[in-house]
């Protein structure tokens, strides 16, 4: 029981960090009779909070990315403000790798000294780090909607195959134009060609349905905004996609049948007739650009598409990728949403998605090169604290957005700050699927193995490839599940990693430095450590502030503040 | 309900819907346009129920062994459960495990000739809860997900519209292309257990002093939040917080605590799991929960000891729902309550008695039996029926959009009306009668 010792006490707490925090024009409200608190003010007092997200280093735009976004800042009176290195380890470990900082990384970084190149040396390191490949892996496979079973009916082997294939791919860099490129001509069994699965991912397999899912995924656009004669005439491209069974319980072959197309266009009169001169046996096939072709009867027309869509000069091809890593990278596309890309939805900053273009072209479509552009700029490196809320300053990417931490991110996040794991299962096929305790959300493959945390967090349904099935939402089951449910409380009581840092003897205020490190990535405020300090039962023994601070602890009191740091929008959002 | 039977205008009546639904959805940002109009039999329709219980007998409850019995289809059929008994109602036989159902019979209907021909869990699942085709290009809402959305607007009570006792289906997303905010809440925990741990609402060993002092000091812990102003993000964040904390530390939670019931009322419903649902249910009906879903603990999909796994569920099953339908009746909640109760399928008539299976029976979508009672539905009657080995339908399918179109129809739902999808695609709460979707029309025999 706890009444009449802490609340006094915590209502002082209050009325101090409350006062630290008045620059932000918050109302102080001095609640405590008993204690004299005036004096004491200015020993906690050197904190004015918006250091601890902030730099005070005025940023230059130094790369061509920053001088195409400041211009517009200028125009809108937006004064750009840097985030500080704490913010900046944070985010970039979360945005490169999907990955918490340890608190060894972090504290390393924010100490370490060489301010002018400590950022970039950062970016490129986490570049290379393998769990680049598990977090944009997953990612790709949202959008390649790898699942094993419903709506897509991949199955599971063939999941397996298919996210392995994007893995490597990403793990050795494989130029964007190539991987693409592969993704839309291989042939051959879906348990063993990994690239295959792309035909078998949709869920209308009919040539206007896969032609829809190519434009997409790779177009960044959709083709309900088509006129009908335009998907038709890619579909066409499409009409020639084989799928046969084999003597193997769910291996499907896909493959290039050119007497498929007649069948196909016999057999579906819903789709309009998009290869009308079949008999012809030469198809006339239209690229999106209104070019016609006849497509050769000795080359999968597949391969023909493949070729258009690749070509350096095609602009939906480049535009959409690297308007999609900015995305990505920066919460909003210079054209938004990054997969609804038409003529009447302008980009925010063309000269910016021109330059970005012209840069994938050059680095022969090496896709981390954009990576590297963009988080080196200072524009991603700004803070995540508006000065200005206007829809135009949001298009103009004057601040970093705040986004939370997708639903295998925080997952993750949680398990590692605990020292705890979670169990992944899929019900497909029976008898369950069981994926390893020390696998991390973030490497999953197939979107069928799932966990109730990781369907409450509105991971992706891998239903349509758009970008916004992921659904970052919040809602109040969510708040039920952080703020109370026994899963989260088990693991804060008996993490392994969390009890070492509370069980470690240390100081409180070391321990709560350790805390803070390994929870939010930075070190407290002097304001918050007095706070934690004289969270829990204490045994006032006089007035001053100084002395309350030496508070004993309890184990659950230190697991409480451990709670809330994992309850605080900073550790829920990406900021 | 939607919408107000009073108006004779048919635009004031379109333009009040609308309005509720953009009141539910601009936040949400979903887009809602055009509206087909309403079928005649909806117009005319009063909503009788308030609430639903879906009792869902997850993997596909066998039939003939339980609402459909054939005690003249001998051992290769019946097994050893061949034996039918009496109810209350004249003329109306069922299963021999089923004692305490046998003596409700006035209250409730079965339904002996469902049918889809499908046999696949998730694919029967999504077809018996949401009407429509499976592998079409969009993924559905279920009824539940969809009552949320038609009734939340109105729905003013503590806990979340849509609740599943204990945990959700797992093997398809119930909200479908609605979006997570149409999930059930999942209640977690164990209603039999010495104190019901609601997952999220209800933490062990977490005192009430403890939870507020954790609040208060994670307002102040949180210090982007306090720093960063009015960011649309995190007002939408701390809205639903607030709401969580109503459940944690408000009235709402008192939903959950069976222990306000008398010890002999909790007896009758039976003190094991399935039991304690029906009674936590009841309590939910009475806060006025629109939507309540009862997963059936264990479930049904008897491969192998199909037998035993009868005789030892059937007799919970029995008491559980049995209590639940008279309770409901005592308290005058009955009528404006539809319990409905069955699996995905039903389970082959005839018993595998070859190894591996050693007396089970398979996944049966051609025929089977679903339990109707309350809130419209009429008591003590059966629709339709199937043959006399139990294989096929013999008279009066019911499809899954005649037995969701009922229970719509009895809610005033319109399962005409268009649905909100994200992307603007057309999609409507039930499908259209086709090739591809059968019907042979809403059970008004029982309405």
């Amino acid at each position: 029981m706890r009444l009449g010792f802490c609340e006094p006490a915590l209502s002082c707490v209050t009325s101090v960090s409350l006062a630290v925090i008045t620059c932000l024009s918050l109302v102080v409200s001095v609640q405590t009779a008993g204690f004299t608190l005036a004096g004491e003010h200015a020993a906690v007092e050197p904190a004015p909070v918006l250091n601890i997200f902030e730099s005070d280093s005025v940023p230059v735009a130094d790369t061509q990315i920053d001088r195409l976004v400041f211009r517009k800042f200028k125009q809108l009176h937006i004064q750009p403000v840097l985030c500080s290195d704490s913010v900046f380890v944070r985010r970039a470990y979360l945005d490169v790798i999907g990955v918490l900082p340890t608190e060894k990384e972090a504290r390393e970084f924010i100490l370490d000294t060489d301010a002018k190149n400590k950022r970039q040396q950062l970016i490129d390191k986490l570049l290379e780090r393998p769990e680049f490949s598990d977090y944009w892996a997953m990612k790709w496979s949202d959008i390649l909607r790898i699942k094993a079973e419903f709506p897509v009916n991949l199955w599971p082997e063939a999941a397996e195959t298919y996210h392995q294939w994007v893995k490597s791919s990403i793990a050795e860099n494989k130029p964007y134009d190539r991987f693409v490129h592969e993704l839309l001509t291989s042939s051959g069994s879906n348990f063993r060609t990994g690239p295959v699965n792309f035909y078998r991912a949709v869920q209308d397999r009919t040539p206007a349905g896969v032609a829809g899912a190519v434009a997409l995924t790779f177009m960044g656009t959709r083709v309900d905004t088509w006129p009908t004669k335009t998907v038709a005439g890619m579909a066409t491209f499409f009409s020639q996609v084989g799928y046969k069974p084999t003597r193997e319980w769910k291996e499907e072959i896909v493959f290039w049948d050119p007497l498929r197309g007649a069948a196909q266009d016999a057999g579906t009169s819903s789709n309009p007739p998009a290869t009308a001169q079949l008999n012809s046996h030469q198809l006339e096939a239209v690229f999106p650009d209104g070019t016609r072709i006849k497509l050769p009867p000795n080359k999968d027309p597949r391969d023909v598409f493949a070729d258009w869509l690749i070509k350096p000069n095609n602009p939906w091809f480049k535009r959409a990728i690297v308007n999609r890593i900015w995305y990505w990278l920066l919460g909003r596309g210079i054209i938004h949403e990054p997969d609804d890309i038409r003529t009447d939805n302008p980009p925010s900053n063309p000269a910016l998605l021109k330059y970005l273009e012209k840069e994938l072209v050059t680095a022969r479509y090496d896709l981390k090169h954009i990576f590297r552009l963009i988080l080196n700029s200072r524009t991603y490196q700004l803070s995540s604290i508006p000065r200005l809320t206007t829809l135009q300053a949001e298009n103009n990417f004057a601040n970093y957005p705040l986004r939370r931490l997708d639903a295998e991110v925080l997952i993750d996040a949680i398990n590692k700050v605990t020292g705890t794991s979670d169990r992944y299962t899929s019900p497909i096929p029976e008898p369950f699927t069981y994926i390893p305790e020390e696998m991390p959300a973030i490497a999953i493959g197939d979107g069928s193995i799932t966990s109730p945390f990781l369907t409450l967090f509105g991971r992706s349904a891998r239903s349509t490839g758009i970008e916004s099935e992921r659904n970052n939402k919040p809602i109040a089951a969510q708040w039920l599940h952080l703020l109370n449910s026994s899963h989260i409380q088990h693991k804060l009581e008996r993490g392994a990693a969390l009890k070492t840092i509370i069980d470690s003897r240390q100081k409180p205020q070391a321990i709560i430095e350790e805390l803070y490190l390994t929870i939010l990535s930075r070190f407290p405020s002097p304001a918050e450590l007095t706070a934690a300090q004289m969270y829990g039962d204490s045994r006032v023994r006089g007035s001053s502030v100084r002395r309350q601070a030496a508070v004993t602890k309890r184990r659950k009191d230190w697991v409480d503040i451990a709670w809330s740091l994992i309850n605080s929008d900073e550790f829920l959002f990406r900021h | 309900m939607i919408w107000d039977k009073d108006q004779p205008d048919n635009q004031t009546r379109i333009s009040r819907r609308q309005a509720l639904r953009w009141g539910l959805y601009s936040t949400a940002g979903l887009m809602l346009s055009g509206h087909r109009s309403l079928s005649a039999l909806a117009e005319e329709a009063p909503a009788k129920a308030r609430s639903v219980i879906q009792i869902f007998l997850w993997g596909g409850m066998s039939h003939i062994d339980t609402w459909d019995p054939k005690p003249k289809a001998g051992r290769d059929y019946m097994g050893d459960l061949a034996q039918a008994i009496r109810t209350n109602v004249d003329g109306i036989e069922i299963g021999m495990l089923f004692p305490k159902l046998a003596q409700q019979a006035d209250k409730y209907s079965l339904i002996r000739s469902m049918t889809h021909h499908n046999n696949g869990h998730e694919t029967a699942a999504y077809l018996m809860q949401t009407g429509h085709i499976p592998g079409e290009r969009l993924s559905y809402p279920s009824i539940g997900a969809v009552f949320t959305l038609l009734k939340s607007p109105g729905y003013t009570g503590l806990i979340p519209p849509y609740v599943v006792l204990t945990q959700a289906q797992g093997r398809f997303s119930e909200e479908g292309f609605l979006g997570q905010k149409f999930k059930p809440f999942a209640t977690g925990g164990d209603a039999n257990a010495q104190r019901f741990e609601v997952e999220g609402i209800i933490a062990p060993g977490i005192t009430d002093d403890r939870q507020r002092a954790r609040r208060q000091l994670l307002t102040m812990m949180n210090t982007l939040g306090n720093t960063i102003g009015a960011n649309p993000q995190i007002i939408a964040a701390e809205k639903a917080k607030e709401q969580a904390y109503e459940l944690i530390l408000g009235p709402g939670r008192d939903v959950f605590d069976l222990s306000k019931e008398k010890p002999e009322l909790r007896d009758r419903y039976g003190r094991f799991t399935f039991g304690q649902d029906c009674l936590a249910a009841r309590r939910m009906v009475e806060a006025g929960v629109p939507y309540i879903v009862i997963n059936y603990p264990g479930g049904w999909d008897t491969h192998r000891n199909h037998f035993e796994t009868m005789r030892r569920q059937c007799p919970q099953l029995d008491q559980g729902l049995a209590a639940l339908l008279a309770d409901l009746k005592d308290r005058g909640l009955l009528d404006s309550t539809i319990v409905w109760c069955c699996g995905e399928f039903g389970r082959t008539p005839k018993v595998d008695w070859e190894p591996p299976w050693n007396g089970g029976r398979g996944h049966w979508g051609n025929v089977f039996s679903v339990l109707v009672a309350g809130g419209g539905f009429k008591g003590g009657h059966i629709v339709g029926s199937s043959d006399e080995k139990g294989q096929e339908v013999k008279e009066r399918p019911v499809y899954p959009v005649d037995l969701l179109g009922s229970i719509y129809h009895l809610s005033g739902i319109d399962a005409n009306a268009r649905l909100p999808h994200p992307m603007g695609e057309e999609a409507y709460i039930l499908p259209r009668a086709s090739a591809d979707v059968k019907s042979a029309g809403l059970l008004t025999e029982i309405m």
